[in-house]
C-alpha cells in the first residue's frame, strides 16, 4: 500500500493539473454549447498556442505569464477568423461532417507545425521553474500553483462575462434558442464567431500557463484532445460547472492512475472514463437531457 | 456497365503485369497503394456504406497484427493459420465495440469519439501488458519461406496486397447489389426511416462492424508479416485510423472504388512532394507536407464534394 | 385487427397520450384527427414501436405487440410513415422503395420488380431513377407511402400524407389511398385537416390533449360540439350554433 502522504501529494498535484484542464475544457464546452459542434482541432490549436508562447520567449524573451494577455487576445482573433473563413462556412449538415472538418484542420495544423518547427521537444526555461512550495507533506511546484490560481481566476472572469455583459447574454441566448435569438435581432453568425474565438482564447491562456512546466511538440495536441473531450463528456456537454468539476476529477484520476498503475498503464483511466460515461451516462454529471 | 467491366479487367491486367516491368521501388509503392486501399475499404464498409464514422479503426488493425504475431512468436503457430485467428479476433473486437456502442445508442460524432477512445485503451494496454512485450514491440524472426508467410521476392507481397484489394472491391461491389448493402445505405441515410421499414438497425450495424473488424485485422497481420515488426504505436496509433478514413473520404465514402482512388491520390501527392523536396531544399521534411495537402483535401471534400474524387468522374447514377 | 387500450405516454411529466383507446377493423380506412399537439404522432409512434408506452396495451391481429421493436411489428404486418418525410436522399426512388421490398425477399431481382409494381401503384413509375433528395413535397409523400407499402403490410399507419399538398395533389393521393385499401390493406391515418379525412375515412377518432374525446362517422364527428371546441376554442360550438 502506498504511503498516504504520497497519495495526498498526488491528489494535490492532480488538482493543480486539473486547473489548467478546466480552462481547456471550458473552451471546448463553450464551443459545443453554443455552436453544437465538436471541435476536434482543439488539441492542435492548443499546441499552436503553446508554440506561440515558446517562440515569444525564445525570440523576444517574453515571460509566458507576461505573454498571457497578448497570446489570449491573439488566440481570440485567430479563432474568430478561423470560424469566419473555414468552420462557419462549412458548419452545416451532419454532425460527423463538422467533426471531419475539424479533424482535417487538426491534420493541417499538426503538420504545418511539424514542417516549420520540426519534431523536437521544446521547453521554456524560466527562473522560477524549479521553485517549490511546501504544503503539509507535499512539495508543489510554484509555477503549477500560479497556473492553477490564474486559471481559476480566468474561469471566474469568463463566467462573470457570460453572466453580466451584453455579449455574454447574447451568447447564452444563442446557445439556448438559436431561432429565437435571431428573431430578436441578435447577429447569430457573429455570436458564433465570437464564441469560437473565446473558446480558442481559453487555449491561448492555457498555453501560457502550461509552458513553464510543460513541453511542446507538434503532437502535443493529441495528448490533450482526449483529455479535454473526457472532461467535457464527464461534466455534460455544454455545461460550464460540469467542465470545471470534470477538470478536477480528471486531473486527480490522472495523478492517481500514474501513482497506482505506473506511468504507462496510468493513462488508461482517462480513456476508460470516457468510454464508460458515453456508454452508461451520456448526459454526463451535469448535462441536460439531449 | 460493360465498359466498367472492361475497364476493371484492363486495370487488373495492368496491375498484374506491372511488377514485371517496374523497379523494386515502384513495386513497393504499388504494394502500399493496394494495402492502404484494402484497409481503407474495411473502414469504408462501416464508415462509407453504413455511415458509422469511426476515428479509431486502427483498433482492429492492431488486434489483427498482435493476435497473429503473438500466436506465431509466443505459441509457435503457423502464420497462415494465425492469420485466420487474427481475423476472428478482429471480428470479435468489432462485434464487442458495436454491441456496447450501439446498445448505448451512440451515433455520429459520439460513435467516432468512442472508437478513438477504444483504440487508445488498446494502445495503452499493448504498451503495458507483458505478453505484447510492451513498448519494445515484437519482432518476427525472419525465415523466408512461403509456408511462413514470408517471401524472398517482394513481388509476392505485392500480389498478395493486390489480391486483398481485389477481394475488398468484390465485397464492396456485393454490397451495392444485395439486401445487406441496401439496408446499410438506408441506415446511413436515415436511421428512423430504416427502422420503420422493418430493418433491425442494431443488428445490421453490429454485423457490418464485425465484418469491417475482421477485414481490418487481416490487414494488420499482412503488415506484421511484411515488416516483421510491430509496436503499440504502429499497431494502435491514431495515424493509421486517420489514413483509413482519409483515403475513403477523399476517394469517395460509400463508393466501391473510393478507397482505392484515395489511396492512389495519397501516393501521388506523396511522390510529388518528395519530388518537390528534392528541388526545394527547404522542404526537407516531406511527410508533413503531403499530410497538409491531405488535410486541406479532407476539409474541401467534406464541405463541397461529399462523393469524393469519385464524384468528379461519375455520371449521374443510372439504374444498371 | 388493431386494438389499442388505455395507452399512455408522457415525456418529462407532460402527458402526451393519456389513456387513449382505438380499434381498427380489417378493410377499413380509419382517421385519427385532432388539433396540433394533441398527441397524434406520439400515439402512432407508440403503436408502431418507436416509443415504449408507459401504460396500456397494443394488440395486432390478436397478438399483444406492446413494446415490440419496430422491425418485429413490421414483420407482423404493420408499418408506419412519417409526417416529416424521411427519404433516403442519396439513392434513387427505385432503391428507396427496394429497401422496403427487401423486407419480404432477399432476392434483388424480385425486390426490384416489387418496387416497380409499387411505384406504379402510387403513380411514381416515371420517377424511378430520380434521387430521393430531388423529389417535390408531393413526390416525397408518395415515396413515403410507396416504401411502406413495399413491405407488404396488412395495416398501414399514415402520418399526415396530405399535409402540405395542394388540392389537386390531395385529390390524387386520396385516390391512391383508396386503391391501396381496395387491394386489401387496412389503413389508419392521421390528419390535421378535417376535410381531408371526411372524404376518405369511414370512421374517425378525435384526440385532444392526449385524450380520445370522440369517435364515429365523419358526419357525426363534424357535428360533435366537443370536437368543434377542441378545434376552434372554448365557446366556439355555441357561437357556431347561434
Amino acid at each position: 500500500m502506498l504511503d498516504p502522504q504520497i497519495i495526498v501529494a498526488g491528489v494535490l498535484n492532480g488538482l493543480l493539473a486539473g486547473g489548467i484542464y478546466v480552462l481547456v475544457a471550458v473552451g471546448l464546452t463553450l464551443i459545443y454549447g453554443v455552436l453544437h459542434i465538436i471541435n476536434f482541432a482543439h488539441g492542435s490549436l492548443l499546441m499552436l498556442a503553446m508554440y506561440a508562447v515558446f517562440w515569444l520567449w525564445r525570440l523576444v524573451g517574453v515571460d509566458p505569464y507576461i505573454a498571457l494577455p497578448l497570446v489570449t487576445a491573439g488566440a481570440f482573433v485567430f479563432g474568430f477568423v478561423l470560424y469566419r473563413l473555414v468552420i462557419g462556412r462549412f458548419s452545416h449538415g451532419r454532425d460527423e461532417n463538422i467533426l471531419l472538418i475539424t479533424l482535417g484542420l487538426s491534420i493541417v495544423v499538426d503538420n504545418i507545425a511539424l514542417l516549420f518547427f520540426g519534431g523536437d521537444t521544446q521547453t521554456i526555461d524560466v527562473p522560477y521553474a524549479g521553485r517549490f512550495v511546501e504544503l503539509g507533506a507535499a512539495f508543489l511546484p510554484l509555477p503549477k500553483i500560479i497556473s492553477f490560481a490564474a486559471s481559476l481566476v480566468l474561469c471566474v472572469i469568463l463566467g462573470l462575462y457570460m453572466a453580466k455583459s451584453d455579449t455574454g447574454k447574447a451568447i447564452r441566448a444563442v446557445a439556448k434558442e438559436r431561432q429565437g435569438a435571431r428573431l430578436v435581432g441578435i447577429d447569430v453568425d457573429n455570436i458564433f464567431a465570437i464564441s469560437y474565438g473565446i473558446g480558442i482564447a481559453c487555449l491561448g491562456a492555457a498555453a501560457c500557463l502550461l509552458m513553464p512546466t510543460f513541453y511542446v511538440t507538434p503532437t502535443s495536441g493529441h495528448a490533450f484532445v482526449l483529455v479535454a473531450f473526457t472532461i467535457v463528456v464527464l461534466g455534460g456537454m455544454g455545461s460550464f460547472i460540469g467542465a470545471a468539476i470534470g477538470g478536477f476529477i480528471i486531473g486527480i484520476t490522472e495523478a492517481l492512475g500514474g501513482l497506482f498503475l505506473g506511468e504507462q498503464l496510468g493513462q488508461i483511466g482517462i480513456s476508460l472514463i470516457f468510454i464508460l460515461i458515453l456508454l452508461f451516462k451520456p448526459t454526463g454529471l451535469f448535462g441536460s437531457k439531449a | 456497365m460493360n465498359r466498367t467491366i472492361a475497364l476493371c479487367g484492363a486495370g487488373l491486367a495492368a496491375a498484374v503485369i506491372f511488377p514485371l516491368f517496374a523497379s523494386n521501388y515502384f513495386v513497393n509503392i504499388g504494394l502500399l497503394v493496394f494495402f492502404v486501399a484494402f484497409i481503407g475499404q474495411s473502414w469504408n464498409i462501416a464508415g462509407g456504406f453504413a455511415g458509422q464514422t469511426s476515428f479509431g479503426h486502427v483498433v482492429f488493425f492492431g488486434t489483427g497484427a498482435y493476435t497473429s504475431t503473438i500466436l506465431q512468436v509466443t505459441y509457435g503457430w503457423n502464420p497462415w493459420l494465425a492469420w485466420l485467428a487474427a481475423m476472428l479476433a478482429g471480428a470479435i473486437v468489432g462485434w464487442m465495440i458495436a454491441v456496447l456502442s450501439f446498445r448505448a445508442g451512440l451515433r455520429g460524432s459520439y460513435f467516432a469519439l468512442i472508437t478513438l477512445a477504444f483504440a487508445e485503451v488498446f494502445r495503452i494496454l499493448a504498451n503495458s501488458v507483458p505478453f505484447t512485450r510492451g513498448g519494445l514491440g515484437m519482432l518476427i524472426k525472419a525465415d523466408q519461406r512461403p509456408l511462413n508467410f514470408q517471401f524472398r521476392d517482394p513481388i509476392w507481397f505485392y500480389y498478395l496486397a493486390l489480391a486483398l484489394c481485389v477481394i475488398s472491391l468484390l465485397i464492396a461491389w456485393r454490397l451495392t447489389r444485395n439486401r445487406f448493402g441496401a439496408r446499410l445505405v438506408a441506415i446511413r441515410e436515415n436511421e428512423d426511416a430504416a427502422r420503420a421499414l422493418g430493418i433491425d438497425v442494431f443488428a445490421e450495424k453490429v454485423k457490418v462492424l464485425t465484418l469491417s473488424g475482421a477485414m481490418c485485422a487481416a490487414g494488420g497481420t499482412f503488415y506484421a508479416q511484411k515488416y516483421l515488426y510491430i509496436d503499440p504505436s504502429i499497431a494502435f496509433g491514431v495515424d493509421k485510423s486517420v489514413e483509413m478514413l482519409l483515403v475513403s473520404m477523399v476517394g469517395g465514402a460509400g463508393t466501391i472504388f473510393g478507397p482505392l482512388i484515395g489511396s492512389v491520390a495519397l501516393t501521388v501527392i506523396n511522390e510529388v512532394t518528395r519530388g518537390l523536396a528534392s528541388v526545394v531544399p527547404a522542404l526537407k521534411n516531406v511527410q508533413p507536407l503531403s499530410l497538409v495537402v491531405y488535410g486541406i483535401m479532407l476539409v474541401l471534400i467534406v464541405a463541397r464534394l461529399p462523393d469524393g474524387l469519385m464524384g468528379l468522374f461519375r455520371r449521374k447514377p443510372r439504374h444498371a | 385487427m388493431l386494438e389499442v387500450r388505455e395507452l399512455s405516454k408522457s415525456f418529462g411529466g407532460l402527458k402526451a397520450v393519456d389513456h387513449a383507446s382505438l380499434d381498427v377493423r380489417q378493410g377499413e380506412i380509419v382517421g385519427l384527427i385532432g388539433p396540433n399537439g394533441a398527441g397524434k404522432t406520439t400515439l402512432f409512434a407508440a403503436i408502431a414501436g418507436f416509443h415504449a408506452p408507459d401504460a396500456g396495451r397494443v394488440a395486432f391481429e390478436g397478438k399483444d405487440i406492446t413494446g415490440w421493436p419496430p422491425h418485429r411489428i413490421c414483420s407482423a404486418g404493420m408499418v408506419r410513415t412519417f409526417q416529416i418525410t424521411q427519404p433516403f436522399a442519396k439513392i434513387s426512388v427505385r432503391e428507396n422503395i427496394m429497401v422496403g421490398a427487401y423486407f419480404r425477399t432477399a432476392d434483388r431481382k424480385r425486390a426490384e420488380r416489387e418496387a416497380e409494381a409499387v411505384a406504379g401503384m402510387v403513380g411514381m413509375a416515371g420517377q424511378l431513377d430520380q434521387m430521393g433528395a430531388d423529389l417535390t413535397v408531393a413526390g416525397r409523400k408518395r415515396l413515403e407511402l410507396a416504401r411502406a407499402l413495399a413491405t407488404s403490410p396488412r395495416l398501414l399507419l399514415l402520418d399526415e400524407v396530405m399535409a402540405g399538398l395542394n388540392p389537386t395533389e390531395i385529390t390524387e393521393i386520396v385516390a391512391v389511398i383508396r386503391a391501396i385499401r381496395d387491394s386489401g390493406v387496412t389503413i389508419l391515418l392521421i390528419e390535421h385537416v378535417m376535410q381531408a379525412v371526411t372524404s376518405l375515412a369511414e370512421r374517425v377518432y378525435v384526440l385532444n390533449q392526449g385524450r380520445m374525446i370522440a369517435d364515429g362517422t365523419p358526419a357525426a364527428i363534424a357535428e360533435n360540439p366537443e370536437v368543434v371546441e377542441a378545434y376552434l376554442g372554448h365557446g366556439a360550438a355555441k357561437v357556431l350554433r347561434a
